[in-house]
Order: C-alpha cells, then sequence, then structure tokens
C-alpha cells in the first residue's frame, strides 16, 4: 500500500498570533509553528497500516515555504519513508482550489493508493483541499474518516455525521480520505528516528502558477463596544421595547 | 526554547533542527504522559514506573551515548534539553534520567568490560532495567574519598562490606554501580546486582523534597563477587568523579527547566490576577521580581548553552561544570521562590508548581556536590591555592 499524508504547518494553538501591519497575515516571526492536529492524526494511521502490512510505503507532502520542512522533518523522523515539499509562499493563500491543484500536480504521478489529510487545516479550517484533490485525481473520496479497515483490494471506512451518528462505507482503491482527529494515538518521534530523518529524502518541487480565485483582503482583531441602555415604562412596554431591541437593533431573534 | 518559555537572547537561533525536534518531542512527552500524574506521586510519594519503558522507547536513558551503548548518539545540547523538558515536569523525573544515563550507562560504557556493556547497557537504554549509583555514604558526603566501604580480594573474588546513603532508585535498581576502596586505600567499582546474597536496601522516608523519586540507602554485608562484576578500566576517585561530572552537567540543564516553569507560570497568573485597579503585572513590584527572574534564567541559558556545545567539542573542563551546577541551582532556587511570592497564598497549594520545585531545589543544590563545595572548586580554580582538606 503507497500512501501519501498531507501535512501543514499551522500556528499552534498557544503561540502568539501578533497581525502583520501590513493586515494580511500574522507576523510570522512571532508564531510558533507545530503541525496542523488531524494531519498528526492521519500520518499515525498512515504508519499504522504499513505496519500492519508489513510493507508499503507512507511519503509525506507538504506545500509552503522553508520553514515548513520543520513539520516534514518530524513527520520523517516518526516513521514516514520520504517527503516531497511543494514550495510556495503560503502567506495569505487561503483558495482551496489552488491548494489542491498544487497537490494533485505532485501527486498524479506517483499513483498512491491512498491519499490521507487532516479533516481540515487548524489556521483557515476549510475542509477541502483532501475532497477537491480526490475530484482532481478521479479517486474514491471520503471525509470525517474515524476509522480505516483494509483488505481485498477495497477499504472500509466509518465516517463522522452529525448529531452522534455514524456511517461505514466501502470505497475503492485508489481512495482520498481526510481524517478525523482523536482515530489513534499519535506517536512522539524517538530520538533514533530524529537522527535517522536527516539521511531521508526530501524532494523540492515548484509548482506552476495556478491562478487563484479567492484571496485575503483584511485580517483585524474583532472591535467590540460596550452600551448600556436603559429601558423603562410598564412591564408590557419593557417587554415590547426589549423584543424590538434584540430583533432589530441586536439582532438575535 | 522559543516555544515553549522565555528565550530572551534568541538561543533558539543556535540549536540545530534536531535538537529543537528532540526538545519539542520531550516538552510534549513530558506535558502530555507526567503533568497529569505528578501532583498524586507527589504526595504519594512514588514514582511512575509504568513511563520508565516509554522513556527508554524514545531514547531518553542516556541519549548522548552512541547507540552500541544503549543511547541515541544524539549532541550533548540536545541531552541537556531532554533533562530540561524532564526537569520543567518534576525534579524526580530528571533525576531519574540522570542517575541512569549519567551514573550508570556512562560509567559502564566508559568504564565496563565488553560482558558488562552486553548485560547491561540494552536495557538500561530501553528501559526495561533500572540502575542506581552508590558512592556517598551517611559519614562521608562532600568527601567521598573518605569512604568506609571496603572491597577485599578473597581468591578470584571480591567481598564488599560498607552502607551507601542518598541512592536515587536504590531499592527498584536491578544493577547497583558501587564504589568501594580496596586494602591499598584504591576505589574501585562494582556492578552489584539486586538479590545478590548480603546485599539489602531500604527506602528512606519523611522526605519533603524530591518526593516523586525513589531515595534509599544501600547496605553491603559480606556481599560476594566475581571480579567480572568489577569496573575493569578505572581505579581511584576519578572513576566516581568523572560521572559525576556528566550528572552534573545534566542538572545544570534541568534546573534551567525548573526556573522555566516558575517564571511562566508567575508570569501567567501576574498578568491574570487583578488588585487594585489592575492585574499586579501592571505594578513595578511585580515587574522587578519578573525582570529579575528572567534576566536571571537568561544568564543561566546562556551558561549551559555554551556548556553543551563545548561538551560536544571535547573541550568541557569539570571546573566549567562546577560553575554552571552551582549558579544553574542557586538561580532556580530564588526564581523558584519569587513565582511564590507572585503568586500568593495561591503559591502555597499544589495547583500551582513553584513550591513543589522549591522544595525539589533543595534537594538539587545539595546533591552532586553541594552548592559550597562547587564555590571551593571555583575558589581552586582561580587561585591555585585548595581551601579543603586534601
Amino acid at each position: 500500500m503507497k500512501i501519501a499524508v498531507l501535512v501543514k504547518q499551522v500556528p499552534g494553538a498557544e503561540s502568539p498570533l501578533p497581525i502583520h501591519s501590513n493586515q494580511k497575515w500574522v507576523d510570522e516571526d512571532a508564531v510558533a509553528y507545530v503541525m496542523n492536529e488531524s494531519d498528526n492524526y492521519a500520518l499515525e494511521e498512515a504508519l499504522q497500516i504499513k505496519e500492519a502490512n508489513s510493507e508499503g510505503e507512507v511519503v509525506v507532502i507538504s506545500l509552503g515555504p522553508d520553514r515548513i520542512q520543520k513539520v516534514i522533518r518530524e513527520a520523517l523522523a516518526k516513521g514516514a519513508d520520504r517527503a516531497i515539499h511543494i514550495q510556495i509562499d503560503t502567506v495569505g493563500a487561503i483558495d482551496p482550489l489552488a491548494t489542491a491543484s498544487h497537490f494533485a500536480d505532485a501527486l498524479k504521478e506517483e499513483n498512491f493508493d491512498l491519499i490521507f489529510s487532516g479533516l481540515q487545516s487548524d489556521d483557515f479550517g476549510m475542509a477541502q483541499t483532501g475532497v477537491i484533490i480526490g475530484e482532481m485525481l478521479g479517486m474514491a473520496t471520503a471525509s470525517l474518516v474515524m476509522a480505516i479497515e483494509t483488505g481485498g483490494g477495497k477499504i472500509k471506512v466509518k465516517r463522522e455525521l452529525e448529531a452522534g451518528w455514524f456511517q461505514w462505507v466501502s470505497l475503492s482503491l485508489p481512495a482520498s480520505l481526510t481524517i478525523q482527529s482523536g482515530l489513534n494515538t499519535p506517536r512522539y518521534p524517538s530520538l533514533k528516528g530524529i537522527m535517522g530523518a536527516k539521511k531521508k529524502e526530501i524532494k523540492v518541487v515548484t509548482p506552476n502558477p495556478v491562478e487563484a480565485n479567492q484571496s485575503l483582503e483584511k485580517i483585524y482583531v474583532p472591535h467590540s463596544d460596550k452600551q448600556t441602555v436603559m429601558i423603562e415604562g410598564s412591564v408590557d412596554q419593557m417587554v415590547e421595547k426589549l423584543i424590538h431591541t434584540f430583533r432589530n437593533d441586536i439582532k438575535v431573534l | 526554547m522559543k516555544n515553549y518559555g522565555p528565550d530572551f537572547y534568541n538561543i533558539t537561533d543556535l540549536l540545530t533542527e534536531e535538537e529543537l525536534l528532540i526538545q519539542q518531542t520531550a516538552y510534549d512527552f513530558v506535558q502530555t504522559e507526567f503533568m497529569s500524574v505528578i501532583n498524586d506521586h507527589y504526595e504519594n510519594a512514588t514514582f511512575p514506573m509504568e513511563l520508565v519503558p516509554k522513556l527508554g522507547e524514545l531514547g531518553f536513558m542516556g541519549s548522548s551515548l552512541p547507540e552500541k551503548s544503549g543511547g541515541a548518539g544524539v549532541s550533548n545540547v540536545a541531552y541537556g534539553l531532554i533533562l530540561h523538558e524532564l526537569e520543567r515536569g518534576d525534579s524526580g523525573l530528571r533525576s531519574f534520567a540522570s542517575v541512569q544515563g549519567s551514573l550508570v550507562m556512562y560509567p559502564i560504557h566508559a568504564y565496563g568490560s565488553d560482558d558488562q556493556k552486553a548485560k547491561w547497557l540494552p536495557g538500561l537504554g530501553s528501559g526495561t532495567k533500572i540502575g542506581c549509583f552508590g558512592l556517598t555514604e551517611p559519614n562521608f558526603g562532600s568527601n567521598p574519598g573518605g569512604m568506609a566501604t571496603r572491597c577485599k580480594r578473597n581468591g578470584d573474588d571480591w567481598i564488599i562490606n560498607g552502607n551507601k546513603m542518598w541512592i536515587t532508585n536504590g531499592s527498584v535498581a536491578d544493577v547497583s554501580v558501587v564504589w568501594a576502596r580496596d586494602e591499598d586505600g584504591i576505589v574501585r567499582g562494582f556492578l552489584l546486582e539486586k538479590g545478590m546474597e548480603g546485599f539489602t536496601s531500604s527506602d528512606i522516608h519523611g522526605k519533603l523534597s524530591l518526593r516523586a523519586s525513589v531515595t534509599s540507602e544501600l547496605s553491603m554485608t559480606n556481599v560476594r563477587v566475581p571480579d567480572s562484576a568489577r569496573l575493569p578500566n578505572i581505579e581511584g576517585l576519578k572513576g566516581p568523579l568523572s560521572c559525576l561530572t556528566q550528572a552534573r552537567y545534566g542538572i545544570a540543564w534541568g534546573m534551567v527547566g525548573a526556573a522555566v516553569d516558575c517564571y511562566n507560570t508567575a508570569l501567567d497568573y501576574s498578568k491574570e490576577r487583578k488588585q487594585f485597579s489592575k492585574p499586579i503585572a501592571g505594578y513595578q513590584l511585580t515587574q522587578a521580581k519578573l525582570a529579575e527572574m528572567i534576566t536571571r534564567i537568561t544568564e543561566a541559558q546562556l551558561l549551559v548553552y555554551r556548556l553543551g556545545r563545548l561538551k560536544d567539542e571535547g573541550k568541557m573542563t569539570f571546573q566549567q561544570v562546577s560553575m554552571a551546577k552551582r549558579n544553574n541551582c542557586a538561580m532556580a532556587r530564588d526564581v523558584a521562590r519569587i513565582a511564590r511570592e507572585i503568586l500568593g497564598a495561591n503559591g502555597i497549594t499544589e495547583d500551582y508548581s513553584p513550591i513543589r520545585h522549591m522544595a525539589n531545589i533543595e534537594s538539587v543544590y545539595t546533591y552532586e556536590g553541594t552548592h559550597e563545595m562547587h564555590t571551593l572548586i571555583l575558589g581552586q580554580e582561580v587561585t591555585g591555592m585548595a581551601a579543603y582538606d586534601s
């Protein structure tokens, strides 16, 4: 089984997030980056499938500037066999179609049996990349995957639906799956793995330019106002005014 | 360092990609596996033994030793960063790793026979075997040269008699590195195994410091071992002292981790805790404390970083290690106390780590060469005159 795992480097949950003076993105120098959470589970799932079958290859693939090689090395240290780094400046790049196109270009020659990505990225949270890649490469696709059973040239996956419902789906290979967090226990990279990762291949590719259909205009911290309004009158009048305020001013009714 | 606490002088920029990933791994491991159990272990005076094989699997035991000696062959700075993260958790956890790596694996690696290495290093490295180090005695601490434990040649065997005190992991150790003086006054090292006839241990109870760590007394009464249990490639006091240099190196790093945890805790608290009209972080008295802490921590970080690179280059001296151990223990001791002050009454509960670190640091300040002995080592180095009896 040849498995590609898409990993993204995102700002850590505890990282400071100061907005850059150009208001296009955060100030990258002040940000502490980590591997996207659900990508980490996707990687673990791929490694476990490879280990259970005692054969196969896990290739980690990531898109972004030089700094993303940190998460690539982390994935290699955990046990991925090799990596592809799609070199691109991602600052403010938020178009899932463009992102998926870059991945599809880099992935199509490799003929993977499975493409895993995290359910969504913790920074933009589009939750589309894995699904669009599956579409572009003509693969079976399933999102929100919580369990995977392999065997006989097919796979069976458990998907998370709304309101506590689940669904088992059979898919033919090749397939693109977006993985939900929590379906396994991601390993730590061992020191042996970290030292060995230096010797593993990271292929750097430059993508063809793709026209973005959407871009980031401006980011800012929401402005909050505190106003106190005194409502007077009889109970009926107060209720009427309150409902009017809820409905027309605050727009919560 | 940047990701996990103050890095005022951008020391992170001096670390390699591997070193940073190793620190991240150690940090994640401690925060995920250890922080949820430390308070219970501290209260019950127990150590989380179930974590030992995990520590081994990750490569945290003797990690700067070569792979063939059970280590992972990482740089000394990486090894220091691991101990930094373990001690951010608790000194008991770091002490475990220091003893196993620097005081047990190191002497077997450096002075042991091939048979001894093959027998012990793989298990010690993987965390399936536990070791301890017996040098200090009830009546000989700062003056190990006075040791009363004796080894006596008897045919092909040795007979060992004596007591060792304040031994981390003594009662749980599968192998004990025990130092004893022979009839000619030469100090020799032996590998004693758990359960040998005449070899017993008992735990020291009632500790109010390093509670999440096993501390024992070892007792040897006519323990008979073959000559193959002796470390063949070392004799004299420099054997145990060279081990202590390794361990003190790690302590200097660990103390920064404890101090950083205290500083982070106090800084966060001071920004949240409002008194009078604003958070206490906005008042000069608190800022003076925080400024003092960050300065002392940064000094300590620079000491251990440079010391680590010197060690990697093979240029580190034991006097340089003494300076870092001495300074960083005193630094962490002060930082823990200042952090507790900022936390006010909340600072005396287990909900906040500084008072636990504070109590732990009292042990670390005194073990592996007391603050005072390191003062005299430095004094001798700069004056050329020894101020202690030789």
